[in-house]
């Protein structure tokens, strides 16, 4: 589904990324644990073509999109960005319309109703609050409209960047629960989060990046049992 | 009697120079909102509105044709001077963008006088030179139009922004730009439709009022500090601000000129500013975004 190959990237003058590699393979659920500022962010925007890496390659479904970046967002690849970045100003349901915007500009196509019936009734509560500005949502449920709105684009591949940040944990859990639900039911996940022990319990593989390079990959079961990990990103 | 059609007709004239300091004021709004920044050009696409209607009046005989071409013809100058001027800075910061039309303005006058002359110019109204009188007052057939091709407009902005699918882009790129982009809107081609909607609105305003005051290529820093005052006065980057703003400032000027000094008139534009500035400097409708994290 994903395949990145010995990318870097940085900003400006420093490097952040270097040769990093990874892949997910067709509706897998894969997690991407690191420190602050490990690189977590940046690699996530550079998959997802916000970022051009200064070297490296990054396959989609087998073919190469390192110089189509904007070709990605929109057709397949769909990203939930750190912080949630919902449209405050604009209602819950104009942020599902814009998550479908590829599908809606310049050509209306008609099965994108469908797709908010089904997030509507992935979260019910974005139903109930539709008419509402999405600023004045909750954190959970400005984090629900987020992984909304990605679904919206119809990816086959879904990062999500830190989902659990500054939520409740009874919210986590709920958020959790719909990732493993999207996972099961065949969407290919990569999964950044600072909150390793949600991570690998929700993804097959896990990727342990440390200032910009992949330190470690192995099975969830494999990281969780793995001392080092355990004393660094799980505080035990 | 007597005052109450002063009262009257000094409110036909506030809501008329009002409509158009509304219109640019939005231009103002529609930049600043995909932008941040505050587009001083906005004045002189004002004048071109009036000026290039003069010319074109020689070519088309209808004043109604050659208007709608130069707004067009104005719209496309609008779209150019983006995408030749503000696209190409590195860093596009509102800062940045702002002086950049400073000088984007002044190289605006210097074409369009050295292109359209220094005479002023003019041409009648849409219905000729008809005047109406009503309930005592008697205003030009032009000021309806005014009053009504801006309603129009507005009305025409308001379901582009609300409705169509470019319109939520364009909120939704103001709102949070790299989150656009992550649903695979095209930033900068929201911010070329700005400028084209800015320059379209302002040439309207200057297509529609040179009848009543003629067009001048000098009038441009007037019109544009007008315009500002509107929509700092309403709002900045608030539709109904420009409304509002552009109104209440058309009116104070039209009263103010009469109960206090018509040498005044410019001033109270200032004046109205400066108190802004104190008072209120998110404007009338401006308030704090919607924002919770
Ligand atoms: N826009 C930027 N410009 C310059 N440097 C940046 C920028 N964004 C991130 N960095 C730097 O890149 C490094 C990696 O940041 P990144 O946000 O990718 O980390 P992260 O793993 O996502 O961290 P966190 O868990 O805090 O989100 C950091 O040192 C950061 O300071
Ligand atoms: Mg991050």
């Amino acid at each position: 589904m994903l395949e990145v190959n010995d990318l870097s990237a940085g900003y400006g003058n420093t490097q952040v990324l270097h040769h990093v590699s990874l892949h997910v393979a067709p509706g897998q659920s894969v997690c991407l644990i690191g420190a602050n500022g490990a690189g977590k962010t940046t690699l996530m925007r550079c998959i997802a073509g916000l970022l051009r890496p200064s070297a490296g390659r990054i396959a989609i479904s087998d073919s190469d999109m390192t110089a189509a970046a904007s070709a990605r967002l929109g057709f397949g690849v769909a990203l939930v960005p750190e912080g949630r970045r919902v449209f405050a100003p604009m209602s819950v349901r104009e942020n599902l319309e814009m998550g479908a915007f590829r599908r809606l500009w310049p050509r209306r196509d008609r099965t994108v109703a469908g797709d908010m019936a089904m997030v509507f009734d992935l979260f019910p509560r974005l139903w109930e609050r539709q008419k509402q500005p999405a600023g004045l949502l909750s954190g959970g449920e400005q984090q629900m409209l987020a992984i909304g709105r990605a679904l919206m684009s119809r990816p086959r591949l879904l990062l999500l960047d830190e989902p659990s940040m500054g939520l409740a944990p009874r919210v986590v859990q709920e958020i959790f629960v719909t990732i493993r639900r999207l996972n099961a039911e065949g969407m290919s996940i990569l999964l950044a989060e600072q909150n390793a022990n949600m991570a690998l319990r929700s993804a097959a593989r896990g990727y342990v990046l440390a200032e910009g390079e992949i330190v470690r990959v192995a099975e969830s079961s494999v990281l969780v049992s793995d001392p080092s990990v355990r004393a660094a990103y799980l505080g035990l | 009697m007597q005052t109450s059609s002063a009262f009257l007709q000094l409110l036909v004239a506030g809501i008329s120079t009002g409509s158009i300091y509304a219109l640019i004021a939005l231009g103002f709004n529609v930049v600043f909102k995909s932008t941040g920044a505050m587009n001083f050009a906005q004045g002189e696409w004002v004048v071109m509105g009036g000026m290039i209607s003069a010319l074109l009046l020689g070519t088309f005989s209808s004043v109604g044709v050659a208007c709608l071409l130069a707004v067009l013809l104005v719209a496309i100058f609008g779209l150019l001077s983006e995408r030749l001027v503000i696209r190409p800075l590195r860093h596009p910061t509102a800062l940045l963008i702002t002086l950049v039309s400073i000088g984007l303005s002044i190289c605006t006058r210097s074409f369009v006088m050295l292109t359209l002359g220094k005479k002023p110019v003019g041409y009648p109204g849409f219905s000729g030179a008809t005047t109406i009188s009503l309930g005592g007052v008697t205003f030009q057939a032009q000021t309806l139009w005014i009053v009504g091709l801006t309603l129009a407009f507005l009305v025409i902005m308001h379901f582009f922004f609300e409705r169509s699918m470019l319109g939520k882009a364009l909120r939704a790129a103001a709102a949070d730009r790299e989150a656009a982009a992550i649903v695979g809107v095209r930033v900068e081609t929201t911010i070329l439709i700005s400028f084209g909607i800015a320059a379209f609105a302002g040439a309207l305003a200057g297509a529609i009022i040179t009848p009543l005051t003629l067009a001048s290529y000098d009038q441009g820093a007037m019109f544009g500090f007008k315009g500002f005052s509107a929509a700092m006065l309403g709002g900045v980057g608030s539709l109904p601000g420009a409304v509002v703003g552009g109104l209440a400032l058309g009116l104070l000027e039209a009263f103010g000129s009469f109960y206090i000094s018509s040498d005044f008139k410019d001033a109270i534009a200032f004046a109205v500013l400066l108190l802004i500035l104190f008072v209120r400097p998110s404007g009338l409708l401006g308030r704090a975004d919607v924002v919770k994290v």
